[in-house]
């Protein structure tokens, strides 16, 4: 039987159809997938018969105004593809998350946030206007000002309003090609977040990595990356060279990311920073697609694939509880190479959309035997600290966790009812979260 | 380089356009659709920083009587052409074509004799410019008889072979014939079909293509690996042929 997979490579029974005409191909779908970067199941079918539509093939750009940045775009053309062309003309877009390879589409379902969040907001908030399929197969143009609710709801919605076909967005002008990154080294939880914060003041652009395997005192080691975009004469000249991304030849064996490698790596990149203060010049794509460079990096978890669990803990609730929830990834043995925190700024307009002000924690977890009681574990905590999580990377949330989570639930609902009234368009996380019908 | 491509506006040609115009290259689409012309022009037009326009006209390759009129046109709007791509073809399964053969005679009219008389147009003006490059897409299906693509194969088949003549009898006249011969690609032509191994991708065949161009081949199997496929296919013995499925 065939089966589509998400990032995180746990497959569900269906098929996905391609075609460069969205309009045809989006006629009768149920939901429509681009590259399929999503981690977990929204992008894969509620049922095995279930017409999904792959737009990445519908990659046309419909209009470009050099005078104001402002772009008209088939929902399927790609980052990469729209960064390949736009940065040499001096233009990038306004919010990028941490891959390039991903859609149109997929950036305003997802409403994807970037290192910028804390100034720029999601993707969602530079969006001028969308035309969408609705589930009657109708299509509709919606913006701020005409069918608002369509248009807030479609921001972060997981594609579940409808198909979206066209979106128009404004690019921003960039004063070179490269950037000014500062990193620093940070010792603990504690001491991250304070410099952390204090970086979101002066930065436009802020991350950073945390061990989540180290315990005791220096829980929470990390390296903190800030930058910016380099003025002309910080760049110089030259063009930041395009980087050929490779492929990852083999996957690795299940056994080969566990506690142990993934300390012993994580420590060999701690310790690899200086304690003091770095800056330098460096091309975009390594400071905003690091892991890009392995096109495939998610074989490294093995066969057995891999969940990310992203939430933001609200700022309201503190440092503390940041603390605590690393204390609590660490003692579940979560292990992985990876896991990135930042500051989200304000909650944006998109009705489902995921960052909230506060501290966005992301880690990604192998699929062990328990994987279960660990995200459950990291949910129940979440919730009482009245943070969320991010649809996109999910994968096992609990409905009834989803529930508690989620307060903004009943507006979705209502505007599903208002739209797609049947609930023709639905998703396998859909189905898991919201009870859709298989 | 001023380039007109028939059937540029999806699939492989769309690609092919893309990077075209990525390059600096001047573009004129033709193609059936007006929407889906108009939104490919704006396209092509913001690839490159120039923003300079690229440009379309109506072209059915199921009625040959717009093919002088659309080249016309072309050479109207590019001031002249020194490139005719051509990657329009009709596709249908064997299966669709076995229970239909009203569309088994508008496929084979198609893919064979409209391609060719669209291709004839186009040499004649292009040698009447001093020569210049004519891309057609055929196909690996039209390298063997065999069960899948009985019919549409066999439509690739004399387009193959008329290409082959072509460039053995006007290389000479400065007209560079290039036969493209695409293993499965996965387009919108493809869509619902199971992507056998070696499936490639049409951002791939269209580098193959243009390479091939600036090259001045006669001929390329894309994605490369096709040619050796194509090779054992070619060789294998009846015997064998009638028992498999491929």
């Amino acid at each position: 039987m065939s089966t589509l997979a998400g990032w995180g490579r746990l497959p569900e029974p269906g098929t996905e159809l391609l075609d460069e005409d969205l309009e045809r191909l989006t006629e009768g779908a149920v939901l429509s997938r681009g590259l399929g970067r999503s981690y977990g199941d929204s992008s894969l079918p509620a049922h095995a018969g279930d017409k999904v539509a792959n737009t990445r093939l519908a990659n046309r750009i419909l209009s470009f105004d050099p005078t104001t940045g402002v772009m008209r775009a088939e929902a399927g053309l790609s980052l990469v593809n729209l960064v390949r062309l736009m940065l040499p003309r001096g233009w990038f877009p306004p919010v990028v998350p941490g891959t390039k390879y991903v859609t149109l589409g997929g950036m305003v379902a997802s409403d994807v946030h970037g290192k910028n969040h804390h100034r720029e907001g999601c993707f969602g908030a530079h969006v001028r206007a969308m035309r969408i399929r609705l589930a009657d197969n109708s299509t509709i143009e919606c913006s701020p000002t005409e069918h608002a609710d369509l248009f807030y709801g479609t921001i972060g919605g997981m594609g579940l309003l409808g198909h979206i076909l066209e979106v128009e967005f404004a690019l921003h002008r960039i004063p070179s090609q490269w950037i000014v990154m500062e990193r620093e080294r940070v010792h603990d939880i504690d001491a991250y977040l304070t410099s952390l914060t204090h970086a979101a003041g002066r930065w436009p652009m802020t991350m950073g990595w945390i061990d989540c395997v180290h315990r005791g005192a220096s829980m929470g080691r990390g390296v903190l990356m800030a930058g910016r975009w380099a003025t002309a004469e910080e760049a110089g000249a030259a063009a930041p060279k395009a980087r050929a991304d490779k492929a990852l030849p083999i996957e690795l064996p299940n056994w080969a990311l566990n506690p142990i490698t993934v300390g012993i790596f994580n420590s060999i990149y701690y310790w690899s920073h200086t304690p003091k203060v770095a800056t330098r010049v460096m091309g975009p794509e390594p400071f905003f697609f690091p892991l890009d460079y392995v096109l495939d990096w998610n074989k490294v978890y093995g066969s057995r694939g891999f969940t990310q669990y992203q939430c933001v803990v609200p700022r309201a609730a503190g440092a503390p509880a940041v603390r605590e929830f690393m204390d609590r990834l660490t003692k579940l043995g979560a292990a992985s190479p990876l896991c990135v925190i930042k500051d989200c700024g304000p909650e944006g307009k998109g009705v489902l959309s995921f960052p909230m002000e506060g501290t966005s924690i992301a880690v990604d977890i192998p699929v062990m035997a328990d994987i279960q009681r660990i995200v459950d574990g990291l949910n129940e905590f979440l919730i009482s600290t009245g943070g969320r999580i991010y649809l996109t990377k999910d994968r096992f949330t609990r409905p009834e966790h989803f529930r508690a989570m989620e307060s903004r639930l009943p507006a979705f609902a209502g505007l599903r009812e208002r739209w797609d009234p049947q609930r023709r368009l639905r998703s396998a996380q859909s189905r898991r979260l919201f009870g859709d019908k298989a | 380089m001023n380039v007109v491509v028939f059937g540029g506006t999806a699939g492989i040609g769309r690609a092919i356009a893309q990077q075209l115009a990525e390059r600096g290259d001047r573009v004129c689409l033709l193609g059936r659709a007006e929407a889906s012309l108009a939104k490919s022009v704006g396209d092509l037009t913001a690839r490159h920083p120039s923003q300079q326009a690229a440009s379309s006209a109506v072209c059915d390759l199921e009625k040959p009587e717009t093919f002088a009129p659309a080249l016309d046109a072309a050479a109207q709007a590019l001031g002249g052409f020194e490139a005719v791509i051509v990657t329009a073809a009709m596709f249908a399964t064997q299966d669709a074509l076995e229970a239909d053969v009203e569309l088994t005679r508008r496929l084979t009219t198609a893919n064979y004799a409209n391609t060719v008389t669209f291709c004839e147009h186009a040499r004649t003006r292009l040698l009447a410019s001093g020569g210049g490059w004519l891309t057609v897409l055929s196909s690996v299906a039209g390298d063997r008889g065999r069960k899948p693509v009985a019919i549409y194969g066999s439509s690739k088949a004399g387009l193959s072979t008329y290409l082959e003549a072509l460039d053995h009898k006007f290389r000479e006249k400065g007209l560079w014939v290039l036969c493209v011969k695409p293993g499965f690609v996965k387009t919108g032509m493809t869509a619902g079909l199971k992507p056998p191994p070696f499936a490639g991708e049409a951002d791939q065949v269209a580098r193959d293509v243009l390479r091939a161009m600036d090259r001045r081949k006669p001929l390329i199997y894309t994605p490369g690996i096709w040619a050796l496929v194509m090779l054992v296919i070619r060789n294998l013995p009846r015997a064998v042929m009638r028992k498999i499925g491929f």
